[in-house]
């Protein structure tokens, strides 16, 4: 009795506690000069703070010149895909209570530079818009509702998470070196309905995929599966591409 | 690159300009590198490959000549290029059979962490022995047991 009362008056609640965080940043302004700089910008935070407060943080009162896209902030949207550290992750969905003093930030690797963190994103919808992400059916139109077993759900389930961050595609070594490869954010669009048991255009998709710029160039680094946000598992999705082109069973 | 120790101020520094690529090192884990790997092991098997063909072709041009070029790979350091070369087709081998096992094998892409750790280890469980017996006989020569 009297030795849980002591505990609870032992251990009072402690306010977090911020501390400085150095953050470089890879800054690139077309306007001003071609030439690529490394700012290094200091701001306190909290553990509870994400990298992404952290840059409006930065961009509020220190530097209002620093560009950075960012939408939702919670992970959602997935606007604010950057390397974070080295690796591709979202500002929003990274806690700095898992984060080391130093922050090193550049923009998502593979896609041309407009400005700061901000990467033309076209290529990145050029691919996704080519696998024909929509629902594909011939015929009449049904008369009733299209029912779907759990089973045949499950097929897909992985691949409708993805929420077009580019985190996975611009963490690809073959993108990096050849723009021109599908990359893994449209071939998990394109498993999402190939698997589908209500799609009907599943042929035209591997068709497409089956390209030299198709399924066939990825390399299993399994960077994509790594910086996913989703937790997709983008490498297995895209094995299951493949096997469904070289048995024609999907 | 200075470092800032007080919050709020600002540094700059000036790097290469190369918007598109360029930045640091992409920090992947063991799957980017077993595949930087896979890719060094294969180039480097394919120039031993390039010079095996060149080497064995000579003896169409006369036994003589085949004899006394394999005779000039008679040295040490040709040896420890034999080592590194089991190696690198030992690594692209086995590291092709777990990428095998990576795109036809359900579970695959689950295990393939686990998988290259095996792989390594058979890797490293048949390279020590067998650079040790390799190298045995280039020891005894250069310190002078033979």
């Amino acid at each position: 009795m009297t030795a849980v009362q002591e505990r609870s008056v032992s251990t009072p609640t402690e306010a977090p506690k911020s501390r400085p965080i150095e953050v470089k940043i890879r800054r690139y302004n077309p306007e001003i000069s071609d030439e690529v700089t490394w700012v290094t910008y200091t701001v306190d935070a909290f553990p509870t703070d994400r990298v992404l407060n952290l840059l409006m943080k930065i961009k509020g009162e220190q530097d209002g010149t620093l560009t950075f896209r960012r939408s939702c902030a919670h992970g959602v949207c997935g606007s604010d895909a950057m390397r974070i550290n080295g690796v591709n992750r979202l500002a929003c969905k990274v806690l700095m209570k898992d984060m080391p003093d130093k922050l090193t930030i550049e923009p998502i690797k593979g896609l041309p530079v407009e400005k700061d963190l901000i990467v033309d994103m076209e290529p990145f919808f050029e691919a996704f818009r080519a696998v024909k992400p929509f629902l594909i059916t011939h015929g009449n139109e049904p008369s009733k509702e299209w029912l779907q077993s759990q089973a045949d759900r499950d097929r897909f389930d992985d691949t409708t998470k993805c929420i077009l961050c580019a985190a996975c595609t611009t963490s690809c070594p073959v993108f990096w070196t050849d723009g021109s490869y599908f990359g893994p954010a449209a071939i998990v669009n394109a498993h999402r309905f190939i698997f589908d048991s209500r799609d009907q255009g599943a042929e035209e998709r591997l068709e497409i995929l089956n390209d030299r710029e198709g399924v066939w160039r990825c390399r299993t680094t399994f960077n994509c599966t790594e910086a996913c946000p989703r937790g997709i598992q983008i490498t297995k999705a895209i094995q299951e591409v493949k096997q469904a082109l070289l048995f024609r069973r999907v | 690159m200075s470092t800032v120790t007080t919050p709020g101020s600002v540094t700059a520094s000036r790097g290469p300009s190369k918007p598109r690529f360029g930045g640091t090192l992409y920090r992947g884990r063991e799957g980017m590198w077993s595949w930087v790997a896979h890719r060094i092991t294969g180039v480097l098997t394919f120039f031993f490959l390039f010079a095996h063909v060149l080497d064995t072709a000579l003896v169409r041009v006369s036994p003589e000549s085949y004899d006394t070029v394999i005779a000039t790979y008679k040295n040490p350091f040709v040896n420890l290029m034999e080592i590194g070369l089991v190696g690198a087709v030992l690594f692209h081998a086995l590291n092709g059979l777990r990428v095998i096992a990576v795109d036809f094998w359900s579970k695959g892409p689950r295990l393939q962490r686990q998988m290259l750790w095996i792989i390594v280890a058979v890797w490293a469980v048949v390279m020590i022995p067998g650079a040790f017996f390799m190298f045995k006989h280039s020891f005894e020569v250069v310190f002078g047991s033979k």
